[in-house]
């Protein structure tokens, strides 16, 4: 096949370049913000993050240690020390004390400050202030700096989103009820729906097709629809906005698509088995426990994925059913959109929330795709 | 107690519960209301057939009675009603006539025909374009895993990635965003607010979600693309079709159901679409759509006829693909 249709060398390499360009065109967005993830708050309001990967030269503002940290060295006032604080530090090629003459000097020259007193700067940012006068303010003086920066992450972000425990953002809690929520969520639905699927799929009975039929109209009603209504009934039989209100929401929200899942699959299944227990004396119950459960494994595996990715990702239901005024129960996606609105500017905690949120579904998603793509192909090719 | 041991404790007595309703139900069923013993053995036994569907069916039945459809006359009518303190009082169409008057309604409605007319065709037609060309070289499975990948990722989480793309910084800065970077870089004058523009910012909103569904469309176009006879291509190519005439005429004629039904889930996905809208703009500077201003009017204005008015809108709106699926599910079980 390939070589009859791709005998033409460059509409070969035109479809490598346009696989490509695809797959860069849909890593990228995703990589930036797993990049910005890992550089300091400085770093990503500085400079963009494709600039983090290889060795660049910026300008940069720093400022040197506050005039409350000066020493008296031989009857003169000094301040030195070094003006990055990381280890791996920048090799500076030319600096400056003003904002309009940023690189007036090289590394090991002299530079005049204008309130009094000099200051050097050696290439690797160690500084020497002196002054024969003490120096005055409160913040310390600033240096221009024109720096060729290596590449340089930390893992800070992370350790302050989930470790800390007088981080604001309250990450590693939200995660709990997440994993809280979509468990429960995930296997409530498959058990009720596989009973259900067996009965549509291997029992004959009158009104089976109407049945099947009314499910598959359930599939596309809009959740939407249920908010209202569900909230009221949860609020008068006294399951209020907790996780039980969550779970029995997203069972419900779940079982169209569960049952229709494994009514399609187990349709599939053998007859000759399933017959052939029949006669053996087998019940209804047995050959379901026995036989269809374990051989629809593949679809239950499908339908799990699809559920736990859902719940997991969920806005809405939890926004509207799980509501505690201390705050214990929100969920991941809920505090991403408060982080979103509060604290807009503050991308190093929001990359990293929302690498945190994200990373969960990646690794089911990547270790489990074989199941997840048959299930997509039972559940809409027809 | 700790949530998440509430939580292991729930699961295991759900689990425990359903088996045994579902294991002693029938065991009722056969032993002591209609015993396979005795006189009436033959009669038990068919009665006891005709029955325990229903057994297996009930929790399940349950459930979607009393989420799904109440739900549904539920809110057809409080839609109907206003409520006031002493109780509900039924208005008749009152709300929809003051959702009509609503221009933020009309922007959501326009909004929404935007989002219908753009986001599914392009990305069944990204998913065509990448399940064709990764079926013909060797990385192709790896390329379709990137690509199938933000189907994994959260609306939410895609709104902070994308919310990076479309960063601005002041004009004296470094910018941020990729999306400034390349405008400035191919000559644009000044960096753009590009989320607060209207219209553009509606298009940058379809394209999260487009690069969520692509993938969707990708991996199912695929197979249908691999189950085409390679008579057909064959003949074609013996033929002497070029590969253009090989695609568009041969191959994309033969899986235009799964086109559709492709076209139709996305479709569907798009009326719903609540989670980019509200973490990105919450329906700014002329963004708004229907799922965002239902939850505006029944969470943030309290007001649920209204806002129940304009769910049934969106009901309205997948009610011809409701039945279309309906219709063919029928079609299928004859």
């Amino acid at each position: 096949m390939n070589n009859l249709v791709g005998h033409k060398s460059s509409l070969r390499w035109a479809v490598h370049i346009s696989v490509a360009v695809l797959v860069v065109l849909w890593l990228i967005p995703t990589l930036g913000l797993l990049v910005s993830s890992f550089r300091t708050a400085d770093q990503i309001s500085t400079s963009g993050w494709w600039q983090a990967l290889v060795t660049t030269e910026q300008n940069v503002i720093m400022r040197t240690a506050k005039p409350q940290d000066q020493q008296i060295i031989d009857g003169k006032y000094v301040i030195e020390g070094m003006l990055f604080s990381s280890k791996k530090s920048p090799e500076i090629l030319a600096w400056g004390v003003s904002s309009i003459a940023i690189d007036d000097y090289i590394p090991g020259e002299t530079a005049k400050l204008r309130k009094g007193g000099e200051i050097s700067l050696r290439g690797d940012g160690y500084y020497h202030m002196v002054s024969d006068k003490p120096f005055k303010g409160s913040r310390g003086t600033r240096v221009f700096v024109k720096a060729s920066m290596p590449p340089e992450f930390t893992l800070d972000n992370y350790r302050n989103v989930l470790f800390d425990p007088a981080n604001v953002s309250g990450m590693a809690k939200a995660f709990l009820s997440t994993l809280t929520v979509a468990i429960p969520a995930t296997i409530i639905p498959i058990l009720i729906a596989a009973f259900a699927a067996y009965a549509l799929a291997w029992m004959q009975f009158p009104g089976r097709a109407l049945l099947v039929a009314f499910i598959v109209g359930l599939l596309v009603v809009p959740l939407q629809m249920a908010l209202i209504p569900l909230l009221k009934l949860h609020m008068q039989i006294g399951i209020g906005k907790g996780f039980l209100g969550v779970w029995l929401a997203h069972t419900g929200f779940g079982l169209p698509l569960a049952i229709y899942l494994l009514r399609n699959y187990m349709v599939g299944l053998p007859k000759d088995i399933i017959e052939n227990s029949r006669i053996d004396g087998a019940t209804d119950f047995q050959i379901f426990m026995k036989i269809i459960l374990p051989l629809s494994f593949p679809a239950l595996a499908a339908f799990s994925i699809f559920q736990f990715l859902w719940t997991w990702n969920d806005l809405l239901v939890a926004k509207v059913f799980l509501f505690d005024s201390s705050g214990q129960t929100v969920v991941m996606t809920a505090k991403l959109v408060e982080l979103l609105g509060s604290k807009g500017g503050n991308w190093e905690i929001l990359a990293t929330s929302a690498f945190v949120s994200i990373v969960v579904p990646l690794i089911v998603f990547f270790t489990l795709q074989k199941y997840l793509v048959r299930g997509l192909l039972t559940g809409s090719v027809k | 107690m700790h949530p998440a041991l509430q939580g292991l404790l729930t699961i295991t007595s759900v689990v425990a519960v359903c088996l045994s309703y579902y294991y002693l139900s029938n065991w009722f069923l056969d032993n002591v209301f209609l015993p396979a013993r005795g006189k009436y053995s033959n009669r038990n036994i068919n009665l006891a057939n005709q029955i325990r569907p229903w057994l297996f069916m009930f929790p399940a039945l349950l459930i979607l009675l009393v989420y799904l459809a109440y739900p549904v006359l539920e809110t057809l009518r409080l839609s109907l009603t206003e409520r006031h303190a002493y109780g509900d009082e039924w208005v008749g169409l009152a709300n929809y006539a003051q959702m009509i008057k609503d221009q933020k309604f009309w922007e959501a409605v326009s909004n929404n025909m935007m989002w219908l007319a753009i986001v599914p065709a392009l990305s069944t037609g990204f998913g065509l374009l990448a399940a064709h060309l990764t079926d013909r070289i060797g990385w192709g499975n790896a390329a379709k895993s990137i690509i199938f990948m933000p189907m994994a990722i959260s609306f939410v989480g895609a709104a902070v990635i994308w919310k990076l793309v479309y960063d601005a910084r002041p004009i004296d800065q470094d910018q941020i965003g990729l999306l400034n970077a390349l405008y400035l870089f191919f000559g644009g004058d000044a960096p753009q607010t590009w989320i607060t523009k209207p219209f553009w910012n509606n298009l940058l909103l379809m394209v999260v979600l487009i690069w969520i569904q692509t993938g969707f469309a990708m991996v199912i176009l695929s197979a249908a693309l691999r189950n085409i006879p390679e008579e057909t291509i064959e003949a074609a190519i013996l033929d002497g079709s070029n590969p253009w005439q090989l695609f568009f005429r041969i191959k994309v004629p033969q899986i235009k159901g799964t086109i559709l039904v492709v076209w139709t889930t996305i479709t569907i996905t798009v009326l719903k679409v609540f989670d980019i809208v509200f973490a990105m703009t919450n329906g700014h500077w002329n963004t708004q759509v229907l799922a965002n201003y239902m939850f505006d009017k029944l969470f943030r204005a309290n007001d649920w006829g209204v806002g129940s008015a304009s769910v049934m809108v969106l009901m309205l709106l997948v009610t011809p693909i409701l039945v279309w699926n309906v219709n063919n599910a029928r079609k299928e079980s004859q």
